[in-house]
């Protein structure tokens, strides 16, 4: 087996290519930027844009640029202006705003758990929300969209509340909120297995189809609340990041750097629980993107810790990509993106892995 | 080489012993109960009857209970114990190995290799009985194991163990949604998984599960002479290499030994989950983290956990049965909550 020399790569990973940028703002106010992540977030942002442009530009009905234009305006012919304003720019829109859900409150979890298997599981959110689709879907019966949200939402933060009241007593809950997560999501977990195989075959496979997470039916019904939370949710996150970086450097020492941890802990929990249930119910159980994303994003840029905007960019830019694709690949029939999201996050991670060790 | 941890004594040493004689007790009682529950109502005395005298030598009704219990409910409660002890060792020696306590066996890519061959094999192949598909359960599980160690080992120091878990996570999407794209479009193939994926100890013939036993003793052995050598791995590899620890050898041997143990058992009875993630946690709960200690007392208690809710899964649904793999979530959780919320905190680090 090749051995690689320890002491080498420790030198190189703190090689002064991450000389901190200080922007002074108004007020004597500091801001110190890591030059890297915000190269990354500015590329990461192009890629958005580029996907964007891809998105509601192409498709299965070929529209002319001038007749775009005119189309965006909302002046095109009706056929246009339905397919464009009506079905590709809610669609793109949600893709990027759920992905930028998940990638950041990924990236949040990760942080509070201080574990690269963190993710808005760890506390039994996902199960929990799929948990309640499964029950609207195969016991109530029902297929409305709005109800099945309403499960998903419901089954989520229920799940949270319940496993953060019972593991989250006391400051330095993060050991045991995870393993409160753990044992209630596989008991969830089972309750989702049991439905699936008692199901008759027609519901399972709907169940499971949107078990994968979709957005084949979006449509501005469900995009405007979309956008409205992820537009009050994201700010208020990217605020309360502040102290991420000191709650990595563990409790003690981030209280002896003046941030109140358990507090600051609580308001992280809620946001990120927040922008999953804003996820979830936009595009149902999306797996694995709020795993990866933040992953990828900090191996991108390098960062020495949780790399916020730089995740919540790469989940928009993942799950825009992958959306794009799940609509195209094997064109008429549409894939749940979450099976493309898990494929493509898979090989990507796999390949950095590959060839960015650490 | 023994390296001696500052012990983190839980309760007195007095007591350990009675433990032990206790739960080894309560894994007898609970082979025998397995043994006399079933969809078919056989008294107690008969069980014995059938028991030492195998089909041929009664007659009549004692004959038929015979062939029940040495067919049916002999294997099948074999087959609870070698599944348990096998997920739960594979699960100490997975979160030693990776210093993650969220690690579980599944994660090195075990499962979704089983369960991507086991779609193939029934999709393309056109294979529908257990005994035929186990083959490419085993097989399946193996590659991916070795796909994710050879993306995932090339990491040094403190990466490489957060390396193999990413290195895992990441095989594990991209096979589960190649698996989830073949389910999607056939569903003759996704109603045979849906019931694979769930874990199941029913039905599964007695020949080719004692074939996997092999893989399971090996396995074992391997993960109890890595015992003392786990201890000084928990420490770091710095410090562990200062100790005289071989630590590439030591992760490739507990590679070696999970993919043994979590392969068979996948293939055996599919992709139980809940075993190898939590058994550990509890075990380390109550006994202290000495991986040899720990090991020792996963060895029953995995077992325990297995069997009680293969047990209590026939009983429920009488005269159907709830799936082994669904209920070892529901008996084994509250135990861990329990073990959790008691507030001795956990050792896992």
């Amino acid at each position: 087996m090749r051995r690689r020399v320890a002491p080498a790569r420790t030198l190189e990973s703190q090689r002064p290519h991450a000389t901190p940028l200080i922007l002074r703002l108004p007020g004597g106010l500091s801001l110190r930027l890591h030059r890297r992540s915000l190269l990354v977030s500015l590329g990461l942002a192009a890629a958005m844009v580029v996907t964007a442009v891809l998105a509601i530009g192409t498709g299965a009905y070929p529209i002319a640029p001038d007749r775009l234009v005119l189309a965006l305006t909302g002046r095109g012919e009706t056929t246009d202006v339905f397919i464009v304003l009506g079905q590709r720019v809610p669609r793109t829109l949600a893709a990027l705003a759920t992905g930028a859900a998940l990638g950041l409150s990924g990236c949040v979890f990760q942080s509070l758990s201080r574990n690269p298997l963190g993710s808005p599981d760890i506390i039994g959110f996902t199960t929990g929300a799929a948990s309640g689709g499964l029950v609207v879907i195969l016991v109530a019966g029902t297929s409305s969209a709005v109800s099945i949200a309403a499960g998903t939402v419901v089954g989520g933060l229920a799940t949270a509340l319940v496993v953060y009241l019972l593991g989250g007593r006391g400051g330095t809950a993060g050991e045991r909120l995870v393993l409160v997560g753990i044992s209630i999501g596989a008991m969830l977990a089972a309750v989702n297995d049991y439905l699936l195989t008692r199901a008759d075959l027609a519901s399972a496979e709907a169940a499971r189809a949107w078990q994968f997470g979709s957005l084949n039916a979006i449509s501005w019904a469900q995009t405007w609340p979309l956008l409205g939370a992820v537009v009050v949710l994201v700010p208020l996150t990217l605020a309360a990041a502040y102290g991420i970086r000191a709650l990595e450097l563990g409790d003690d020492s981030a209280t002896a750097l003046g941030v109140s941890t358990a507090r600051t802990r609580l308001v992280l929990l809620v946001l990120g629980v927040a922008l999953a249930a804003t996820a979830v119910a936009a595009a149902g159980p999306i797996g694995f993107l709020a795993l990866a994303a933040p992953q990828l994003a900090r191996r991108l840029a390098r960062s020495p810790g949780a790399a916020v905007l730089p995740s919540m960019l790469m989940g928009a830019v993942l799950l825009g990509v992958s959306d794009l694709l799940a609509q195209r690949l094997l064109s008429p029939f549409q894939i749940p993106v979450g099976l493309v999201t898990a494929a493509l996050g898979g090989l990507y991670l796999m390949w950095l892995l590959r060839h960015r060790a650490g | 080489m023994t390296i001696r941890l500052a012990r983190r004594e839980r309760g007195s040493r007095a007591v350990r012993p009675l433990v032990w004689a206790g739960a080894i007790l309560l894994l007898g009682v609970l082979c025998l109960l397995s043994l006399a529950i079933g969809s078919r109502d056989i008294a107690p005395a008969d069980v014995v009857t059938a028991l030492l005298h195998p089909a041929g030598t009664g007659g009549g009704t004692a004959d038929a209970a015979s062939i029940i219990v040495w067919q049916l409910r002999v294997p099948r409660t074999v087959l609870a114990i070698l599944v348990g002890a096998a997920l739960a060792v594979a699960g100490v020696v997975m979160q030693a190995l990776t210093r993650n306590p969220l690690a579980e066996p599944g994660l090195l890519g075990v499962n979704s290799g089983a369960a991507l061959s086991v779609v193939v094999a029934i999709s393309v192949f056109g294979l529908t009985r257990f005994d035929q598909y186990v083959w490419f359960a085993f097989a399946g599980s193996a590659a991916a194991a070795v796909a994710v160690y050879l993306l995932g080992a090339n990491g040094v120091g403190r990466v490489a163990h957060t390396q193999l878990l990413l290195a895992g996570v990441a095989l594990s999407a991209s096979l589960g949604a190649v698996t989830g794209l073949i389910t999607l479009f056939d569903s003759t193939t996704f109603d045979s998984y849906r019931v694979w994926t769930v874990g199941s100890l029913a039905g599964r013939d007695p020949g080719t599960v004692l074939m996997l036993w092999p893989a399971l003793a090996v396995g074992v052995g391997l993960a109890l002479v890595l015992g003392p050598q786990l201890n000084a791995f928990a420490l770091g590899d710095d410090t562990g290499r200062a100790l005289g620890l071989r630590v590439t050898l030591v992760r490739a041997a507990g590679f070696v030994c999970v993919t043994l143990l979590c392969g068979a058992a996948t293939a055996a009875a599919g992709p139980i989950a809940f075993v190898g993630l939590v058994v550990p946690h509890a075990v380390r709960m109550l006994l202290g983290s000495d991986q040899r200690r720990v090991l020792a007392a996963s060895l029953v208690a995995g077992p325990l956990l297995v069997l009680a809710s293969d047990i209590l899964g026939r009983v429920l649904a009488r005269p159907g049965e709830v799936e082994a793999g669904i209920v070892t979530a529901f008996l084994g959780a509250p135990v861990l909550l329990w073990l959790v919320l008691r507030g001795r905190g956990a050792g896992a680090r």
